[in-house]
């Protein structure tokens, strides 16, 4: 049918005063909300463009795997590099299986009972606790109560129990994001939920569980105080670019101790070294997180729904 | 027809969410290979009842039951084996869920998990339920693709071979028919017509008219109370026993 409408086409769609209106705040708001959202990428490329500037004079691949000289005041930073990697490692490999199966646990088997709630409120709640205060528990129960001194183990036992309650929250955030209709599908077809669990709500939920563990791993590096009071310590004697200088019953050298000692405690430091330790820090946790993005998006690409 | 064996009997079913009592005791009994239609509008207690029988409502920890519950005789309550139970029943739910996993998987899904590991044994279930549930001609040559890639059509027929799979007794559909077009519809109809000589059907269903075609008997369920239950010609009839069940095949309310 024709269009019987009399009116001339431009006259029809003739903005009203209501929509020229609606227009204008419309682009207000999206020039506001675009201007915060860049205001936030600004202080990280300042601080990162400030450290390399400073970092300069020392960078170069000798600085990671050259040891400290001359109490600090030159070399590299290998030992700490190191014992940052030992430290991240093996907190991570306590943390990553007790959290995961706690989660599993949390979200696919427990009860909606207060039993159960109250072991949820306590999760989320240690996931908030300073990491001061881990510290201080880290000293009273592994150093002192469970007689490990002041170790690796110590430490690496400390910071898995800080990241712990962190990879359980995100665990069971991964889990439930698994439509509930397709845990009814199997159990209908009379699967159990082990059952369920591995071969549908495990499989489509990785993606996250494995994203929410790596990001932790910046967070085990980057902490101070956990290692400091439990097992790392200003100096330790390490040969050059040797892989595996400590045991687990030593103390070791860590970054972040490393950069607050350098930065604060030792006199008359060339000024590039502590940022060119700042640099390491950084760069290693930026790689990290850069292999979990890119793991997510490789594994979301192979999820299937 | 013969009504003389019963596949299910419920005596006095009771059933509440938390303080809210949804199934305010149901007495009836399904015979072997009927289908039995239970129609009634939205919250009158058609999916918690279906919910009951296999009891995935011991998923939903507010839910409590009373009553009885007999499955080819045996009280699901004292059942050894829930699994076993599940499997006796077949559920297809009323939004198509393929599983995330290739067509064959969600097939065998079943099978495996109560122990088949024997390819040839997997390769002829999948191959006989979905010619049963009329998908075979459409995904033999891709067994292998997602599932959860098939269109909302196929996906429900998938979802009815993944309910035949475990070889059940009982085959209790839920609305199967609300997110698929009236031509797969009715291809699945003739397929159900079909599978009665094998199995018994629960039919829940919002499309009355469905119910009327189908079922040997039906049930008004409405807010958790039978209204009526008779054969389908008489629900359907100018005189049914209760002016409700008139009024609500007729779309009068609802």
């Amino acid at each position: 049918m024709p269009m019987t409408n009399n009116l001339d086409p431009a006259q029809r769609f003739t903005k009203t005063e209501f929509v020229v209106r609606k227009e204008r705040i419309q682009s207000i708001t999206k020039v506001l909300f675009a201007v915060m959202a860049i205001s936030m990428i600004i202080p990280l490329l300042l601080i990162i463009g400030y450290l390399f500037y400073h970092a300069l004079p020392s960078l170069s691949w000798e600085f990671l795997v050259e040891v400290p000289k001359k109490g600090m005041r030159d070399g590299g930073i290998w030992p700490a590099f190191v014992g940052t990697l030992y430290l991240v490692v093996i907190s991570l490999a306590i943390a990553a299986p007790v959290g995961v199966f706690a989660a599993v646990y949390l979200n696919e088997y427990a009860k909606d009972n207060w039993f159960n709630r109250i072991i949820h409120l306590a999760v989320i709640n240690l996931a908030g606790v300073p990491s001061i205060v881990h510290a201080l528990f880290g000293l009273g129960a592994f150093v002192y109560a469970a007689e490990f001194g002041y170790s690796i183990l110590s430490a690496a036992l400390t910071l898995a129990i800080m990241t712990l309650p962190v990879i359980i929250a995100s665990t069971r955030e991964a889990l439930a994001s698994v439509p509930m209709p397709f845990r009814e599908a199997c159990w209908n077809v009379g699967a159990s939920r082990w059952q369920t669990i591995r071969a549908v709500v495990v499989p489509n939920s990785i993606s996250g569980i494995l994203t929410g563990i790596i990001l932790q791993v910046s967070r085990a590096a980057g902490e101070t105080a956990p290692v400091m009071f439990t097992g790392a310590v200003f100096y330790k004697a390490v040969e050059r670019g040797e892989l595996f200088p400590y045991q687990l019953n030593e103390q070791c050298m860590a970054l972040s101790m490393h950069l607050y000692t350098v930065a604060t405690q030792v006199p008359n430091v060339k000024e590039s070294i502590p940022y060119a330790t700042a640099v390491v820090l950084l760069c290693s946790v930026l790689l990290v997180n850069a292999g979990a993005i890119a793991l997510r998006v490789w594994l979301r690409n192979h999820k299937k729904w | 027809m013969e009504h003389s064996e019963k596949a299910i009997e419920i005596i006095d079913l009771r059933l509440s969410y938390g303080v809210k009592e949804v199934i305010h005791g149901l007495t009836f009994d399904i015979y072997r290979h009927e289908i039995f239609g239970i129609i009634g509008p939205a919250q009158s207690g058609k999916t918690s009842l279906l919910r009951c029988l296999n009891r995935t409502i011991d998923f939903e920890s507010s839910a409590t039951v009373s009553g009885t519950i007999r499955v080819d005789g045996s009280d699901i309550r004292r059942t050894k084996d829930i699994y076993a139970l599940r499997r006796k029943i077949g559920m297809v739910a009323p939004l198509p869920v393929g599983l995330p996993l290739s067509i064959y998987d969600n097939v065998a899904f079943a099978p495996r998990s109560s122990g088949l590991t024997k390819k040839a044994d997997l390769d002829s279930i999948v191959e006989r339920c979905l010619k049963q549930a009329a998908l075979w001609e459409e995904v033999k040559d891709r067994l292998h693709t997602l599932g959860t890639a098939l269109s909302g059509g196929q996906q429900q027929r998938l979802t009815i071979a993944r309910a035949l799979s475990h070889q059940p007794r009982i085959l209790c559909l839920d609305e199967f028919s609300i997110a698929i077009d009236p031509v797969t519809t009715m291809r699945i109809e003739d397929v159900l017509k079909e599978l009665r000589k094998e199995i018994t059907i629960i039919l829940v269903t919002n499309l009355t008219q469905q119910a009327r075609r189908l079922a040997d008997r039906t049930m008004f369920l409405w807010n958790g109370d039978c209204v009526e239950l008779d054969s389908t010609e008489i629900i359907f009839s100018d005189r049914p026993a209760n002016s409700k069940t008139y009024e609500y095949v007729n779309g009068i309310f609802g």
